[in-house]
């Protein structure tokens, strides 16, 4: 399992967000999530341009098991998806917190939203008690 | 509290990610299912299908009683220790199970059937017993593993004494023999499978199972998961129980009306019922379908044709193809005009004839 990086914010529903230095939000599905799923073989993004709402479907990835939606962790509008993903889904699986990044987004109200998410730690604790 | 096999402490040794299938605690896959099935494709994987239920048959009137029992025509069976493929139907003709039957003497067969409906095909099989006088007897004392792929005999085979391994080499498809294995225990060793590869399901001594997976482990076999063995069996163009086929459906219905034989004279389970549907018109069918654009086809997604709707029934995405692949239920002539409704959106099927893979390789036009 690998390490989760500290400057991570998480939903419990596994989806982590990281706030950029020009203060938009990457996010992207845990390193426990895509080891729950297994091998991930599509995963179907938004568009660029498109709203997106804190705590609603932004995305779906599918694993060889599961289709899962991946749900936005803050409110905003969609600057860049990662295209990469559609010939490499396997990404995810070999480097979810790094080049396996699904979106970005421009957030609309950042640090209200933000108090709703995890820290590595609490996030680390929710995993244990799903255990 | 789900049921383990011999091997289960093998599988955690190895990580695999186990699940329940069947009220079996099952490996899913032991870190990459694509992978595995892979290996399969290109060199030997192995299962663990000890949780198959193992059934032996015994008495003066089996073939009669089989007569009765199968859809399929136990009297194809020339030679002993020839395997035939058959469903077990109800009176309504709707599937009780498919299984494996061996020929191992006149007075003497062994079946192999699903672990998922144990129960109701023992039920089933006393029942219909009864009236031929013949015993039935489940083999727990059995573990059971499916060794397949390109190299998978090789690999078997090398395990063997000279004399055996010339033996087995000349198993042909569909037949089993027994020898003796590498640790001295007696093994039945069958020319089938479930991935569309050449190799062999060996049923070995409960007590003799994980010395043999461990030799096989280190005669370079890769271990396989469920995931895969789900995976190769439907790029094989095979039916998984449950899946695409159960009590509510015949055979006309699931793609398996070459498992039926209507043959004089033979009153078997379901026949009537099979004849009068026939007669009456079947209305549904199994097609297979390919989707070229992105994405997975899964279970219970609506199937859209000009003759009404249709269902998926097993659908992956296919490692050897790159693309997905199912069998869908949909009206009888429902023509190439197929679409599947993914999360409301209608995506373009190609109707083609499966196996969607043959020889490790896509089919061409797949």
């Amino acid at each position: 399992m690998q390490e989760i990086p500290g400057d991570l914010k998480f939903m419990k529903s596994h989806e982590w967000a990281r706030v950029e230095d020009q203060g938009t939000v990457t996010v992207g599905i845990s390193d426990h999530a895509q080891d729950l799923l297994g091998d991930i073989v599509y995963v179907e993004l938004p568009s660029v341009g498109d709203h997106v709402q804190a705590g609603m479907a932004c995305a779906v990835v599918e694993s060889v098991k599961a289709a899962s939606d991946l749900y936005a962790p803050v409110s905003g509008e969609v600057l860049a998806v990662n295209e990469a993903l559609g010939d490499k889904p396997e990404t995810i699986n070999e480097d979810p917190f790094g080049d396996g990044w699904v979106l970005q987004i421009k957030p609309d109200n950042l640090a209200e939203e933000l108090e709703e998410l995890l820290d590595p730690d609490a996030y680390a604790e929710s995993i244990e008690e799903d255990e | 509290m789900s049921r383990k096999t011999i091997l289960n402490e093998s599988h955690r040794a190895l990580g695999a990610k186990m699940v329940d299938f069947g009220g079996w605690d099952m490996p899913l896959h032991y870190g990459s299912q694509i992978e595995e099935h892979h290996a399969v494709r290109r060199d030997a994987g192995m299962f663990d299908v000890s949780h198959m239920t193992v059934v032996d048959l015994h008495g003066d009137r089996c073939r009669d009683f089989l007569r009765h029992l199968l859809a399929n025509d136990i009297d194809k069976l020339k030679l002993t220790g020839r395997a035939l493929y058959s469903c077990m139907l109800n009176d309504e003709g709707g599937i009780i199970d498919d299984l494996i039957v061996y020929y191992l003497g006149d007075t003497f067969y062994r079946a192999v059937v699903n672990a998922a409906t144990r129960d109701k095909d023992l039920a089933w099989i006393e029942r219909h017993a009864r009236s031929f006088g013949v015993e039935v007897r489940e083999r727990r004392d059995f573990g059971m593993l499916a060794v397949q792929g390109p190299a998978a005999r090789a690999r078997v085979l090398g395990l063997l004494a000279p004399q055996d391994a010339a033996r087995v080499d000349k198993l042909a498809r569909f037949a089993a023999i027994e020898v003796t294995g590498p640790d001295g225990a007696s093994l039945f060793v069958a020319r089938t499978g479930y991935t569309g590869e050449d190799g062999f399901e060996i049923i070995v001594p409960e007590e003799a199972t994980v010395a043999l997976w461990n030799r096989l482990h280190e005669a370079g076999v890769h271990p396989a998961g469920l995931g895969a063995r789900d995976t190769l069996r439907l790029e094989a163009g095979m039916n998984l129980y449950g899946q695409d086929m159960d009590e509510s459906v015949t055979p006309w219905e699931a793609g398996l009306a070459w498992t039926v034989a209507l043959d004089a004279g033979r009153d078997f389970v379901g026949r009537a019922a099979l004849e009068r549907q026939r007669a009456a018109g079947v209305t549904r069918t199994m097609i297979g379908v390919v989707m070229d654009e992105r994405g997975v086809l899964r279970h219970g997604q609506r199937v859209v044709t000009p003759k009404g709707d249709g269902e998926i029934l097993s659908g992956i995405f296919a490692p050897t193809l790159g693309k997905a692949i199912a069998f869908a239920r949909v009206p009888v002539d429902a023509g190439s005009d197929v679409h599947v409704d993914i999360r409301g959106k209608l995506v373009p099927l190609r109707v083609v004839k499966y196996p969607f893979v043959r020889d490790g390789q896509p089919r061409e036009g797949i």
